[in-house]
């Protein structure tokens, strides 16, 4: 492991209700990073977070928080003395608390002084100094949203903690929101790690990210990575879009498959001939008019400044792609399109 | 994601929250199970009192009810229709004011109409004055009938019925009621066909609660000299002194309310299905016509008027001519122990409320719930019942008691529990907890498990959340907890009557007893008080139910 992570997980099993709900989970983060992880619901990333925050005990495993150990065979340090913050899925604002009252409530024991001051700051970071002395419930979703987090980060955490933060917010206004709560928490450099099943957020949001499913983290790496070199099927299926194709691997470098050789740097090299399935996402595939791909267009879905089209090549091989906007083709048209794989991401089939 | 929060501890042993809810609904089940112990044995009144009595108190018992079901059902139906779906002058206000008989204790209304309408009442004076009769040359209803108490009943208990019905029409989709409008037919056929069968379960459940009251009354039937269940149970127990066959009578009472409660469950139960959406809805606004507003205005100032205006006016009047004697030194001494019995017993049931609140919360289980649910069954049970349920035992244990010291200490300690303030307020606690618990729990409901966990993210320990977040938010619940309870102890009568200790009054028992001795004039004092604090409850109620209509998280 780094030698200098802030926050580090190590083999972590939880069990709930006899059930294993987190399996031998391990990641690091350092200062300031800020870390996701994202799974479908029950795949126990949200048990692993709690674990984090000391809500929920491991059976087994550790967690260290800048080095010293919160969570292990001796310890299991309360909540309340792990120096985290966290804010959560409903944003459990105190509905009997203002503004500022709910922001200073983690410095309350300090100086007035000290908390006013302090509590101005943090609003104005985040442009609510005029709501101070309103209530939660007067405010917009956005706005208690910005309150909860800079209530979680007022007593300056080492760790922040994210449960699904964005979760009762609409759909259009996600992502908006994680990049200016990653605005906000690159200014006070904490080091975070989320927990959501929207990748766009995910996205949006931070440097390090990890697929959970069942239980088991199936890949820790930096966004790019595990959009384009997914290590598991299930990471490639989760994350992003795209299809499979049939392959067989010729050498090192090159696979056949049904629109001919395709050249490229293989994520996993296999014995010669052995059928794969190669990963075509859909920036892979581009219109080109002067593409030796002929393609059908199975169906579109209009998506403004795009549009995502499902194309048939030839048997029956079907790719996604997107066009800009203002190529417009009828279902059942032929369009030219080329491949532009840098990276061949392939995995052992499953059609045999 | 909630199994997160339901799994703090994952042994599959009882927790000591479950097992202090296991035992504290024991506790609160004593009267009950006394009365079922008691069931079969043998009692040499029993074959006397099927033979002679019991079959009126079943006829009568059943008139009360089904009379309880068209009066209070009906007024209370037609009110909340008219007040959640039409427009007229006076509606806002009305619909509000139409709770305030829930003020107004049965035995109270009823001593204020004998005393207007009785042989010697002002208007039948004035009858035999304006046209020369004299007593048996005109016909006059008789107010002290089975009848008159089915009138009494529905006057005061129509509330329960109109706030559930309009709570129901307020919720139902006017989407509905507007496909049935475009479906052919008007809005007569709307409201019996569509609206009132979409609310039947809620009605059926205010309807239960009515009946519930009906049934546990014991002031008025007494007064009017309508032989109940509950006025036998007094009158074996302190006539004939049998306590067996008191309590076989209060077991085949606790029949026909075990039957009520199953309703009421079942009714609630399909309720839920209606509110499809927690969206607040615009309420419709049906324009009466001029003739149409009045009679709606009518139809709901009339049960306002004689269910709490006139008496309340009455009481007044009477107060007024009564007070410079009544308001003396042993009046205080009633306010005095009414106050104190009061405020002990709200105090003394929120802390069972409070453990199973909490242990609910904490430890949520399958067990937990129902210990909940069975020990807040005591809401159902008549006050005489529970009044007999209790002195059993404690009386039993009394004697144990004073043996053991007798035989070996030679001096009898006196009746410890059963002679003192204790009793009573075991009895309120088990007669009242539900009421406290739902509020506690009402009040814990808004403190989501993630705020705890907030705030000791935030470094706070356990002591400090309770202080710092429960405390804040439920303390309105449980100030309302034991406001509300309170006041019921304050009106309640049969109980306090029957288990007070010696030479021991409150302002109900003293109410009773005046009116008993034919000074209604004379109890018009202490029925006001009763009243007027009953008013507090009332006007909580309504600020509740117009606060969760403004659609507020």
């Amino acid at each position: 492991m780094m030698s200098n992570s802030h926050l580090e997980i190590i083999d972590i099993k939880i069990n709930l209700g006899g059930k294993r709900v987190v399996d031998t989970v391990s990641l690091s983060l350092n200062k300031g990073e800020i870390g996701s992880l994202l799974g479908p619901t029950g795949c126990g990333k949200t048990s692993l977070l709690r674990a984090v925050a000391g809500f929920e005990k491991p059976d087994q495993g550790r967690i260290l928080i800048r080095k010293q150990e919160v969570s292990g065979p001796k310890e299991h340090l309360s909540p309340e003395r792990r120096n985290i913050g966290m804010v959560f899925q409903d944003l459990a604002l105190f509905p009997h608390l203002t503004v500022a009252g709910n922001v200073g409530f983690g410095i309350r024991d300090r100086e007035a002084d000290v908390i006013r001051r302090r509590v101005s700051q943090l609003l104005e970071m985040v442009n609510l100094e005029s709501y101070a002395e309103m209530y939660p419930h007067e405010l917009s979703g956005g706005q208690q949203q910005r309150v909860a987090l800079i209530r979680a980060i007022a007593p300056e955490p080492d760790v922040l903690l994210l449960d699904e933060p964005f979760s009762g917010q609409d759909m259009e206004r996600r992502e908006q929101l994680a990049r200016e709560l990653r605005e906000a928490l690159r200014q006070t450099g904490v080091t975070a790690l989320l927990v959501t099943h929207d990748q766009m957020e995910a996205f949006a949001f931070s440097d390090l990210m990890g697929v959970m499913s069942q239980g088991k983290l199936l890949q820790w790496d930096t966004v790019y990575n595990l959009y384009h070199w997914p290590r598991e099927r299930y990471v490639a299926e989760f994350v992003g879009r795209g299809v499979f194709i049939q392959a067989k691997v010729l050498d090192e470098h090159r696979l056949e498959t049904g629109l001919g050789v395709i050249t490229g740097h293989m994520s996993t090299s296999y014995p010669e001939n052995t059928p794969v399935d190669l990963l075509i996402r859909p920036d892979d595939v581009r219109y080109d008019p002067q593409g030796e791909v002929k393609a059908h267009v199975e169906s579109s879905a209009f998506r403004g400044a795009d549009h995502l089209y499902t194309l048939v090549i030839k048997d029956g091989f079907r790719v996604v792609c997107h066009v800009p906007s203002h190529y417009t083709f009828e279902p059942g048209k032929e369009i030219s399109i080329s491949l532009d794989l840098q990276h061949l991401v392939v995995f052992p089939s499953v059609h045999n | 994601m909630q199994i997160a929060y339901r799994s703090l501890r994952k042994l599959p042993l009882p927790s000591g929250w479950t097992v202090t809810g296991a035992v504290m609904t024991l506790i609160l089940l004593v009267p009950i199970g006394a009365i079922c112990i008691y069931l079969f044995a043998p009692s040499e009144n029993w074959s006397h009192l099927v033979d002679t009595v019991l079959l009126e108190y079943v006829v009568n018992s059943l008139w009360l009810m089904l009379g309880v079901t068209l009066g209070a059902g009906g007024i209370g139906v037609t009110t909340a229709w008219l007040t959640s779906m039409c427009r007229f002058p006076g509606r806002d206000l009305l619909s509000w004011l139409l709770l305030l008989p829930l003020a107004m204790p049965a035995y109270i209304i009823a001593y204020t109409y004998t005393g207007m309408l009785d042989v010697s009442g002002p208007l039948q004076g004035w009858i035999r004055e304006a046209f020369g009769l004299s007593y048996g040359q005109y016909w006059f209803p008789e107010v002290r009938s089975i009848g008159g108490a089915i009138i009494m009943f529905s006057l005061v208990l129509y509330p329960y019925v109109y706030m559930l019905a309009r709570a129901a029409f307020i919720g139902q989709s006017i989407c509905v009621l507007e496909v049935s409008r475009t479906l052919g037919c008007n809005r007569w056929v709307s409201f019996s066909k569509v609206a009132v069968p979409l609310a039947r379960p809620a009605i059926v459940a205010g309807l239960s609660l009515a009946l519930m009251e009906t049934l546990a009354d014991f002031g008025t039937v007494q007064y009017f000299g309508v032989s109940t269940f509950t006025t036998g149970i007094y009158r074996t127990w302190f006539g004939m002194f049998d306590a067996v066959a008191a309590t076989q009578l209060s077991a085949i009472l606790l029949f026909f309310v075990f039957g009520l409660i199953m309703l009421e469950r079942w009714s609630r139960r399909r309720a839920h299905f209606h509110h499809t959406t927690n969206r607040y809805q615009r309420l419709p606004d049906i324009p009466l016509t001029r003739g149409a507003a009045a009679v709606a205005l009518i139809a709901c100032v009339f049960p306002l008027l004689f269910g709490f205006i006139v008496p309340t006016v009455q009481l007044i009047i009477w107060a007024l001519q009564t007070w410079n004697v009544m308001l003396d030194h042993r009046f205080f001494d009633l306010v005095w122990h009414s106050f104190t019995l009061a405020a002990g017993a709200a105090v003394v049931a929120l802390i069972p409320a409070l453990v199973l609140a909490y242990g609910n919360r904490i430890n949520p289980s399958r067990a937990m719930r129902f210990f909940s649910r069975l020990s807040s069954m005591g809401y159902a049970i008549p006050g005489t019942v529970i009044a007999v349920g209790v002195l059993i035992p404690f009386g039993a244990l009394d004697n144990m008691i004073n043996d053991f010291s007798k035989i070996h200490y030679d001096m009898t300690v006196g009746l410890f529990f059963s002679g003192t303030v204790f009793i009573l307020l075991f009895a309120y606690t088990v007669r009242f907890l539900s009421v406290s618990l739902q509020s506690v729990e009402a009040g814990l409901d808004k403190v989501r498990p993630s705020m705890d966990d907030a705030a000791r993210s935030m470094g706070s320990n356990r002591t400090t959340v309770l202080r710092h977040v429960h405390l804040p938010i439920i303390k309105g619940s449980l100030l309302t907890a034991i406001v509300i309870v309170f006041v019921d102890v304050m009106k309640e009568l049969p109980a306090t009557l029957i288990l007070r200790p010696f030479d021991f009054n409150t302002l109900a028992v003293r109410a009773y007893e005046l009116a008993s001795d034919e000074r209604l004039a004379d109890s018009s004092t202490a029925a006001l008080a009763i009243v007027a604090i009953g008013i507090i409850p009332v006007i909580l109620l309504s600020r509740a139910i117009s606060r969760s209509r403004a659609g507020a998280r």
